[in-house]
């Protein structure tokens, strides 16, 4: 700034001198975020065809290794499961948001985001103490008598999940609400009026102008879930093993770079592509707005 | 008589979901809390009498308190620079207003959209190669870039309620361009600006994934501790150190939404 301001005490016209000054503002975090981010990025791109030999025998993997089958298939399956339970709840808590009174609206919302605010790694932590044999619910079943041995609750899929859809629920729960706030009050009314069931009300007025919120929702949560790596690597145990946490079992211990790099690639294109689609009908800055 | 009766029964059975799933929610903050007060050595909820023990451990185990002092430093470095860089990008592509401007301001959001996996690997190999491996300066940057997209979201939401007349008028009194971008444009834009630094500190305070892989020895900050500690053996100082972390955090929102909420009225 010192050096600007120095620079900018010659006398100009106000347009050329002015101009110079915001696009130099404008152009040092690109070249910043070019050189430092940008980059390395792309290098990960050229690590999958160039490493350990030039040609596309990494991307070869995808077809003929069953490991690497394996961890995609559990990657989608646990990424879409966790979706569809985040968007049921998120759902629901984003529906009572419009339509309760302020004061419930409060507090429903400082909940969420208190929880939105804490660490994955926290939260993770929180879930293992709760989930595991000698934990919270485990202890309290067998306490009142309604089990004899602990139930298997995480360090598998079901603890992932568990993890996942507590994390992702903040993301979802947000953009729907924002979505549903916008939506005319007097809408669901006008249809009850005119001699709809609540439940049809509901169903025919009320969701498909919430679906684009919906949509949006969706696509956050599940561009989240297929790349998430803490939460599913405390809470799976190394038993549900996600497309992440191999791919940094692959750089930190088999050293085979070349299919991080593809498998990273992969996991990077599919965000991509799911941002692209978004963007088409949805403005993908405001859906990444905390 | 149908406005009325419209609520009751829909509303009902959401709102149970609704107020479960917040249970849900704010089920770890109620369980991490008191399992910090726990008097044993295992995890557990303190039964009868509480204890500071595991907040004691933190304070004497010197591991911990080098690791706060590193995610201090390396997050009050990153909110400097992510604040600094990120408040000059929306402002330049607020005050330009060209296409170009538009589509680099996608390019800033590509660090939320990026899954921290890939920025593992690419950050590991290319800080390798300029030697930036397990460095304050190395962490510093990452951090910055990750928070960057925050400082430019919020920021250019402030001045989308900005008026350009307000920096022409000033222009035309005879303020030089960085005259009136430290007197005219900045103090409008405040609210936005602190709301970035409270993203991007928190961004850095709780980033976990590309510290586990570009930091080692010299660097370590909590996540980094947190993380080797539930690796060993679970222990309750961990459960205190949550404690203290969504204390820190809690006050960061609040000091965030205090300080933006009247500014406005």
């Amino acid at each position: 700034m010192t050096a600007l301001a120095a620079n900018d005490l010659k006398p100009a016209g106000p347009g050329a001198s002015g101009e110079r000054l915001y696009w130099l503002l404008l152009i040092l975090p690109c070249v910043f975020l070019g050189l430092f981010y940008v980059v390395p990025v792309v290098n990960v791109l050229v690590m999958s065809v160039t490493v350990p030999k030039a040609g596309f025998a990494n991307y070869a993997e995808l077809a003929s290794n069953g490991a690497v089958q394996r961890v995609l298939i559990t990657t989608v399956r646990i990424g879409a499961i966790t979706t569809a339970i985040t968007l049921a709840l998120g759902y629901a808590v984003a529906y009572a948001l419009v339509q309760c009174g302020p004061r419930e609206r409060q507090i429903l919302l400082a909940i969420v985001l208190a929880s939105f605010w804490i660490s994955a790694l926290i939260r993770a932590f929180a879930w293992v103490a709760i989930l595991q044999s000698q934990g919270l619910i485990n202890n309290t079943l067998i306490g009142l008598g309604l089990i004899d041995s602990p139930l298997q609750l995480v360090r598998n899929e079901l603890g992932v999940m568990i993890g996942m859809v507590h994390y992702m629920l903040p993301y979802a729960i947000l953009p729907l609400y924002a979505n549903m706030s916008g939506i005319d009050k007097s809408l669901v009314p006008a249809a009850r009026a005119l001699g709809a069931t609540p439940f049809q009300a509901f169903r025919w007025v009320f969701v498909p102008m919430s679906l684009p919120g919906l949509i949006g929702a969706g696509v956050i949560v599940l561009i989240f879930s297929l790349g998430f790596y803490i939460t599913p690597a405390i809470l799976g145990g190394g038993k549900t093993i996600m497309v992440a946490e191999y791919v940094s079992v692959q750089i930190s211990e088999t050293l085979r770079w070349g299919l991080a790099a593809m498998l990273a690639s992969t996991l990077l294109a599919s965000v991509l592509l799911l941002v692209f689609w978004l963007s088409r009908f949805m403005d993908v800055e405001a859906a990444l707005k905390k | 008589m149908a406005l009325q009766d419209e609520r009751p029964r829909g509303l009902s059975f959401a709102k149970i979901l609704a107020w479960a799933t917040a249970c849900f929610l704010i089920l770890p903050i109620l369980v991490v809390i008191p399992i910090s007060f726990t008097p044993e050595r295992y995890l557990s909820l303190p039964s009868g009498s509480l204890s500071l023990r595991h907040y004691a451990s933190l304070a004497n185990d010197p591991r911990w308190s080098k690791s706060i002092v590193d995610s201090l430093m390396v997050a009050i470095g990153a909110t400097v620079l992510a604040v600094s860089l990120g408040t000059a990008f929306a402002v330049g592509a607020w005050r330009l207003g060209v296409p170009l401007a538009r589509r680099l301001r996608l390019l800033m959001l590509a660090p939320i959209i990026v899954p921290p996996i890939v920025h593992a690997i690419a950050f590991y190999k290319a800080w390798a190669v300029i030697g930036l491996l397990d460095s304050y300066l190395g962490l510093v940057l990452i951090h910055t870039m990750k928070g960057l997209p925050f400082v430019v979201l919020t920021v250019a939401g402030a001045l989308a309620n900005l008026d350009h007349k307000l920096e022409q008028a000033a222009r035309s009194l005879g303020a030089t361009p960085s005259q009136a971008m430290r007197w005219v444009i900045l103090p409008q834009i405040m609210t936005g600006v602190i709301s970035g630094a409270a993203f991007a500190f928190i961004t850095s305070w709780d980033e976990t994934v590309v510290a586990l892989f570009v930091t080692s020895r010299r660097v370590a900050t909590l996540p980094r501790r947190i993380w080797e500690g539930l690796a060993d053996n679970i222990d309750p100082a961990i459960a205190a150190m949550g404690t203290l972390m969504i204390l820190v955090t809690i006050a960061i929102v609040t000091v965030k939404t205090v300080r933006t909420q009247p500014a406005k009225a």
